[in-house]
């Protein structure tokens, strides 16, 4: 499904494979490692662009053997970082490269914002990459994340940079192995190992974000084998829907519409909408609508919001659009109609606003003016409410 | 005559009833991802930390790697007999380890042995206070058999029972990227022509496999939230929960449930909250839905409530749900008077859900 330059003997763009943990300390350098000796072995050209030793003894010591390229020495505010060196890795220009932390964030004065930034970069020069990643750092897990560990990713990978890779393996252990491991000392030093025990390594945060990688692979795994039959994937009748009429209206494919407002929460909807469009296979779209004549009127600080959200949609791989009109619900509606969308979702945040251009009645409106669609009220995810909802109805 | 005690024997004295032996699962998708060395590997290491670590079975035909482990470890030898073979249990109880490593944990046990299947035998030891190590393939769990049949050709006899897995203490998945597990199968014996067309099942066993191990470990954080009084956070599992009324678009909403359901490994629940004033008409519509949910694997129930709204998030909340669909019509049924009414106290009651408003 890649390049289809097999006329010329172009390079073809290198492969990407990931081991998935669910935290640090599960293994998975140490398993990259055994793999990559595993490949050298039969001839594989394998170097290690970048590594994390994490003073872990056993990890250390499989490094030994494989060539390694230095990193570099990157000065800044007076205090020297180490950075992979991507250039020196192109120029070597080896079969595979070891790049360890797919989601690191590079020092500023690197070349690039994000490693995986770099790791695209070696793939496309036709050096496959092996990489390593933990669940929480999942751009759209972000917010289930949070719930789980009370704890903001603030380094994370957009979806579509993992869904580049061509395999995703998982580096699964129990957590009470990983605790053992926490516990001896294996994984963190001294004090550090001790604080990570009682905070984010919380047996219970331990095992949610274990079900949320297995989860996570098992989506991952099967996108790829269900794309890889039919194309893009738009129409599924398994033999048990074709016996009934349900299958007619399964087989459309569906388009989300992202309606962006100012409210924080706006960032939670974008990240719940990639999450269902990936897992439905379905387009994704974001719209903001302001009631000024242009849009540079209105006023600087909502404007700012508005563009980190638009902003952060397209990071992810969401299209967005800017529509000026008197009357937020019929210009979302009509626009949602001129481009086929099948679903708009709300932020629950609309829900608290006083009736007014955005306000509480922008549900109802929406509801009134598209009822051919349907309309989702996106739970509050990683809100002032993580604690769960509330039996009560009022 | 393989053993001198009857199952129930360790029920018998409460008294001097051992603690529960532990059981711990290697899970995969299909043989050669390397269950069988983790499992030793680990039965190594308990043994060099000082645990009494014994094998009471293991696979024949093993890797020059796997021999080298097992050479590190005690053995009671299977007891064969001329119908077949199956665990010496006198023997292992007599010698009463801490740990005892058994692989594969799938195996009819022949006539003579105390009991049938080999995860009964299993079970006893559990109970008599030893931990087992244990393999299993996902092709030999009960329920998926039928299923992986379809998809490999391959039929097996001996099987095990979803539930044992879920109530293992620990299960680890044995993953590797399918081309890999073809590459090992092809330096194993069993190299065939068959290969390509196994290979092309390979990622979708592998997704059963991952879900399954997903929903025992959940079973298991949900335990440890309950025993150490810690509120559940939820979400990781999508469950969805359709709400069906006479007037419902209820084809379009269970297709677009399934879909999701699906696509998300997710939970679908289906719901009606019984009306006394529906007509036969619409009492009959609501059943054709409620049977094509219950064909489509949903879980289907009427509820009871005077009040619909909280009926629904009564068990919204129950289930876990992260999913609510609903319909609405401009016309009058009891979701359409949308402010005020109970669309709008569903809305805002269904916090932590997401609630999704289908036309009908």
């Amino acid at each position: 499904m890649t390049t289809p330059s097999s006329t010329t003997g172009e390079q073809t763009r290198g492969t990407l494979k990931v081991y998935l943990g669910f935290a640090p300390g599960v293994g998975k350098t140490f398993q990259m490692l055994r793999d990559a000796h595993d490949a050298a072995q039969v001839g594989a050209d394998v170097i290690i662009g970048y590594f994390e030793p994490h003073k872990r003894e056993d990890t250390l010591a499989l490094a030994q053997g494989l060539e390694t390229i230095p990193l570099r020495q990157i000065i800044h505010r007076d205090r020297a970082f180490s950075e992979m060196d991507t250039a020196t890795i192109l120029n070597r220009k080896p079969q595979i490269c070891l790049v360890d932390e797919f989601a690191h964030t590079n020092v500023p004065g690197a070349e690039r914002e994000k490693r995986w930034e770099d790791v695209l970069v070696l793939l496309d020069a036709g050096i496959s990459v092996w990489t390593t990643l933990n669940v929480q750092h999942i751009e759209s897990l972000n917010d289930a994340v949070f719930e789980i560990t009370g704890v903001r990713m603030r380094e994370t990978v957009p979806d579509w940079a993992l869904k580049q890779a061509t395999e995703i393996q998982v580096v699964d252990v129990t957590p009470e192995a990983l605790l053992n491991r926490l516990r001896r000392g294996a994984v963190y030093t001294g004090d550090m190992a001790q604080k990570a025990v009682e905070s984010y390594f919380r047996e219970s945060n331990l095992r949610a974000l274990r079900e949320l990688a297995l989860r996570e692979a098992a989506h991952e795994i099967q996108a790829r084998h269900t794309e890889s039959g039919t194309g893009m994937l738009e129409i599924v009748p398994t033999d048990a829907s074709k016996s009934n009429t349900a299958a007619a209206t399964s087989s459309e494919r569906e388009n989300l519409l992202v309606f962006v407002t100012l409210d924080p929460s706006t960032a939670m909807l974008i990240r719940r909408a990639r999450r269902v469009a990936d897992y439905l296979h379905a387009g994704c779209l974001a719209l903001y609508v302001h009631q000024e004549h242009q849009f540079h009127e209105v006023p600087e600080s909502e404007r700012e919001a508005v563009e980190r959200h638009l902003n952060f949609a397209r990071n992810l791989r969401i299209e967005t659009r800017i529509l000026q009109g008197h009357d937020a619900a019929t210009t979302l509606v009509e626009f949602a109609r001129r481009n086929q969308v099948t679903q708009i979702l709300l932020s629950r945040a609309i829900l608290k606003l006083r009736p007014s251009f955005l306000g509480g009645n922008l549900v109802r409106e929406v509801i009134r003016r598209a009822p051919d669609m349907q309309i989702t009220v996106v739970a509050d995810r990683g809100g002032e409410n993580a604690e769960g909802p509330k039996a009560s109805s009022s | 005559m393989a053993t001198t005690f009857l199952p129930g024997d360790s029920r018998t004295s409460p008294g001097t009833q051992p603690k529960r032996g532990r059981l711990k699962i290697f899970l995969g998708y299909a043989s050669g991802v390397g269950k069988t060395f983790r499992m030793l590997d680990e039965a190594r290491r308990r043994k060099e930390r000082g645990e009494d670590v014994i094998v009471a079975a293991c696979q024949p035909g093993a890797h020059a790697e796997v021999r080298t482990l097992l050479d590190q470890l005690e053995v009671i030898p299977i007891l064969r007999t001329s119908l077949g073979e199956g665990l010496h249990m006198d023997a292992i109880l007599r010698r009463n380890p801490q740990v005892c490593v058994i692989d594969p944990l799938a195996h009819n046990n022949p006539e003579g042995f105390v009991n049938q299947c080999r995860w009964q035998d299993v079970q006893q030891l559990l109970e008599r206070g030893v931990s087992v190590l244990t393999a299993i393939n996902l092709l030999h769990i009960e329920e998926f058999r039928e299923r992986v049949e379809h998809l490999t050709g391959k039929h097996v006899t001996a099987t095990v029972p979803r539930d044992f897995l879920r109530g293992a203490d620990e299960i680890v998945i044995v993953d590797v990227p399918a081309d890999f597990a073809m590459g090992r199968r092809n330096t194993s014996s069993d190299s065939t022509s068959a290969h390509k067309s196994k290979a092309e099942h390979l990622p979708e066993l592998r997704e059963m496999a991952l879900v399954l191990a997903a929903e025992v470990v959940e079973g298991q954080l949900e335990n440890y939230l309950q025993a150490h009084g810690i509120q559940p956070v939820w979400g990781i599992q999508e469950r969805i929960l359709i709400c069906l009324t006479a007037r419902s678009n209820g084809l379009a909403m269970i297709a677009s449930g399934v879909r999701n359901k699906e696509r998300f490994h997710g939970e679908l629940h289906v719901v009606h909250v019984s009306q006394s004033n529906l007509s036969t008409q619409e009492r009959t519509r609501v059943e054709s839905f409620m049977k094509i949910a219950r064909e489509a694997g949903a879980e289907v129930r009427v509820l009871n409530g005077e009040d619909p709204v909280e009926t629904i998030l009564a068990y919204a909340c129950q289930k876990k749900i992260t999913q609510i669909f609903v319909g609405h019509s401009q016309r009058g049924n009891w979701l359409s008077r949308i402010w005020t009414g109970p669309l709008d106290r569903l809305l805002r009651g269904a916090e932590q859900m997401d609630l999704r408003i289908f036309p009908q």
